[in-house]
């Protein structure tokens, strides 16, 4: 039996990194968008429904045919051959040359991001991320006590500049950030893209200053328009820059299989640690992922990905557009799953988020991607694990709650602000500078006529 | 063998203490011998609750529909028995508005505060009173909406130009709300189980300046403290008023009212819980503890409490 005085027992043995792994408020509200008749415009999901089920069964019919032993057995810590030259052939689909012994197959990219943290940071070490960062890195961060330094964003990205005088400060300080964590294209959750020249120069600062980077890139594949610049490890060569991959948003994220590339001798110490957390990656969904190369042409179903999740990107444009007071901004990322959204700061969007569920709609609100307090007035939307008319919807009811809130704190300042009277001007802004309205471009124009 | 059905989560912002609150109560009835069937509450209850016809329904729901008198009034119309408060009292402590008033008509000490629905401001410009309002109760002020039984959607304002967006953070969960004075002291919760305060908890916040909705259901951001360690005539103090708070509203076989033992030594009620956590680190469970007895001994007396209750 459970008491209040086992409870207490139990806190005396609690490691103190669990301090730091705490609920929140918002995590508790999340519980409610589970619900089947909240439209979620919160999970970071992609669509698996379009998976053609006949490929799904010719994959598992090779599997029993050709592999059954070897698919229910363990396998080596590091992947199967077999695997990572299905992986050899995504990276080559981005311009990146790997051999099988530069990389290791992982459970899902979540644990890569587990693995280099569990590497390289003792407690207290800093490790620089972007603001906003990625939500799911958050707890990963906090679990190995690290101090993680937020570097701020614009419509290019992270602002590498930033970066420097950071690393100056922290230099003065004393103190030597282990890695920088970022994801340069399609950024979850600001959905906008490193510029070529930033990735350069990040590159050239890590050279400079022998500073490993953990590029993550999940979504580099689902580019809805234009050139992709270069990743940072071709840039890099691989000395400073680690690399992560998933197989998570171009096939599944039910196989939990992803991969990192690392210069050897760190890949040799996260290779150990992942023997530690689990031995090896699924045998079976390894050899899920060799059938299916094998059985079909992967990059025609990441091509048909790309035209439902440009279609989905574009209507909740348009519906943002049409449903949000004229006080909001947003991004427009041109490839990946999300794009984020920037309220006046008189709104917190947790508390927008207890109201919005009230009319079965939900998001991420934007403090979940911050470690220090900040983004509580912006929110994360997801585009692509919903149909088209469930987000024009969606998008209609959380802008008609913010409408009503920018209206309700007028008439409480006396400022009366006209919600949606007319159209701004489209003021063109290249500096958008402020992490917190990002990017400082025509947030209004739609898509049609956006830059 | 009792036939009881759990009723938890739903659709309140605290559906998810609710989960943990039922969970713990399931296991401690399986404990006891009883028959348990477990609901998360949604569009098919009446169905389901017909269906079940159990002998009794535990109530683990916090929040909207389980302590607001809704689910109770569904099982008044079934006829099924159910644990805790009914629907009078339920209705009246979740209203914090409608309970501070009838607190301060009996003479309960309560914190100074104001009252408006969303309206006011939008249609009668209440929002030109807010200079007199905030002159008078000081900052920082609390600001908090009139419903919700967490301690979502409460903020402290510290000078007039947080007040706006204060109101607007608790107008997201209620349509009214409360501008109260702030009281500096120390947080007491005094449980009550079938009309007896069990001893008093004092809830310390480690670190944070407020007692927010994180510390309140993790180990580890909270010390409790249980008895409270308090001057004389205070523990005794606290738990006649919370008692009289108690019976004020109608509540029966048990509850939570919460304290303020301020700075000056005064004690002050801030509201009343009819059904308050039963989680691993709700304060119940651990006043009962307290008391000697032990959470399964305590699921068992609300459960006969509710069966004593019922029309044979």
């Amino acid at each position: 039996m459970t008491t209040s005085r086992d409870i207490e027992r139990y806190a005396a043995l609690f490691a103190s990194r669990t301090k730091v792994m705490k609920s929140s408020a918002m995590r508790d509200l999340m519980a409610v968008t589970a619900r089947p008749e909240v439209i979620s415009l919160a999970g970071g999901l992609p669509d698996t429904s379009t998976f053609p089920p006949d490929t799904f069964a010719a994959v598992a019919q090779r599997i029993a045919e050709e592999s059954c032993a070897k698919a229910l057995q363990y396998g080596p810590t590091e992947g199967l051959d077999e695997t990572k030259t299905c992986i050899a052939q995504v990276m080559a689909a981005e311009g990146m040359r790997v051999a099988p012994e530069d990389l290791i197959v992982t459970t899902g990219g979540q644990q890569v991001i587990d693995l280099v943290t569990k590497t390289l940071i003792d407690p207290g070490d800093v490790v620089i991320a972007e603001g906003p960062t990625y939500p799911g890195a958050v707890p990963v961060f906090s679990s190995y006590q690290a101090e993680v330094v937020q570097v701020d964003m614009d419509a290019d990205g992270m602002r590498v500049d930033l970066l420097e005088e950071t690393l100056d400060r922290l230099e003065r300080d004393g103190r030597r950030p282990k890695f920088v964590y970022t994801v340069p294209s399609f950024q979850n959750p600001a959905g906008v893209t490193m510029s070529q020249p930033r990735r350069r120069r990040l590159v050239e600062v890590a050279h400079a200053r022998e500073l490993l980077v953990l590029e993550d890139n999940p979504y580099g594949l689902l580019r809805y328009e234009g050139d992709p610049p270069p990743p940072l490890l071709s840039l890099d060569g691989g000395i400073y820059v680690m690399y992560l991959g998933t197989f998570s948003k171009i096939l599944s994220p039910g196989i939990r299989l992803g991969w990192v590339v690392a210069p050897p001798p760190v890949l040799e110490k996260i290779n150990l640690g992942k023997q530690a957390a689990d031995l090896c990656t699924s045998t079976l969904s390894q050899l899920m992922v060799q059938a299916y190369f094998e059985e079909s042409r992967w990059r025609d179903y990441v091509e048909s990905l790309t035209e439902v999740y440009r279609a989905r990107r574009d209507t909740m444009l348009d519906a943002l557009a049409d449903h949000f007071p004229r006080q909001a901004e947003w991004t427009r990322p041109a490839g990946g799953l999300f794009i984020w959204v920037t309220l006046p700061d008189f709104i917190d969007t947790t508390d927008l988020l207890a109201r919005a569920l009230r009319d079965n709609v939900a998001f991420v609100p934007g403090e979940a991607a911050f470690l220090d307090g900040r983004g509580r007035n912006a929110m994360r939307l997801n585009f692509s694990g919903s149909h088209e008319d469930a987000i024009r919807e969606g998008i209609r009811r959380i802008g008609e709650v913010v409408t009503e809130q920018v209206e309700l704190y007028g008439t409480l300042t006396g400022e009366h602000p006209a919600v949606r009277v007319e159209e701004p001007p489209a003021v063109e802004d290249a500096t958008g500078h402020n992490v917190l309205r990002l990017p400082k471009r025509s947030a209004r124009s739609r898509r049609a006529e956006g830059s | 063998m009792t036939r009881v059905a759990v009723l938890k989560g739903g659709r309140s912002l605290e559906r998810q203490v609710s989960l943990r609150s039922g969970a713990r109560v399931e296991d401690a009835l399986e404990r006891l011998g009883h028959e348990v069937l477990a609901l998360d509450v949604g569009q098919d209850l009446i169905e389901r609750l017909r269906e079940i016809a159990p002998d009794v329904a535990f109530i683990a729901m916090h929040g909207r529909d389980g302590e607001d008198g809704t689910v109770q009034e569904l099982l008044e119309i079934l006829d099924i028995p159910y644990t805790g408060s009914g629907v009078l009292a339920c209705v009246r402590a979740t209203d914090k508005v409608l309970a501070k008033h009838l607190m301060i008509e009996a003479g309960i000490p309560t914190p100074e505060f104001f009252a408006f629905s969303e309206t006011a401001f939008r249609e009668l410009g209440a929002a030109d009173a807010l200079p007199a309002i905030e002159e008078r109760l000081d900052f920082p002020i609390v600001v908090k909406p009139s419903s919700q039984g967490s301690a979502l959607g409460i903020k402290f304002a510290r000078s007039a130009a947080e007040v706006p967006a204060a109101l607007v953070a608790a107008f997201s969960y209620d349509s009214r709300v409360l501008l109260e004075r702030h009281v500096d002291g120390r947080d007491l919760a005094v449980s009550i189980l079938d009309g007896e305060p069990l001893p008093v908890v004092e809830a310390v916040p480690l670190g944070d300046e407020f007692y927010d909705f994180e510390a309140r259901y993790e180990i580890g951001r909270t010390e409790f403290v249980c008895p409270a360690d308090l001057p004389d005539g205070v523990t005794e103090q606290a738990q006649e008023l919370a008692l009289h708070t108690y019976r004020l509203l109608g509540c029966s076989a048990f509850g939570r009212v919460d304290l303020m033992f301020g700075a000056d030594g005064e004690l002050t009620v801030l509201e009343a819980n009819p059904i308050p956590g039963l989680t691993e680190t709700s304060l119940l469970p651990q006043a009962a503890e307290a008391a000697g007895i032990s959470f399964d001994e305590l699921v068992g007396r609300i459960v006969e409490l509710a069966l004593e209750r019922a029309p044979a």
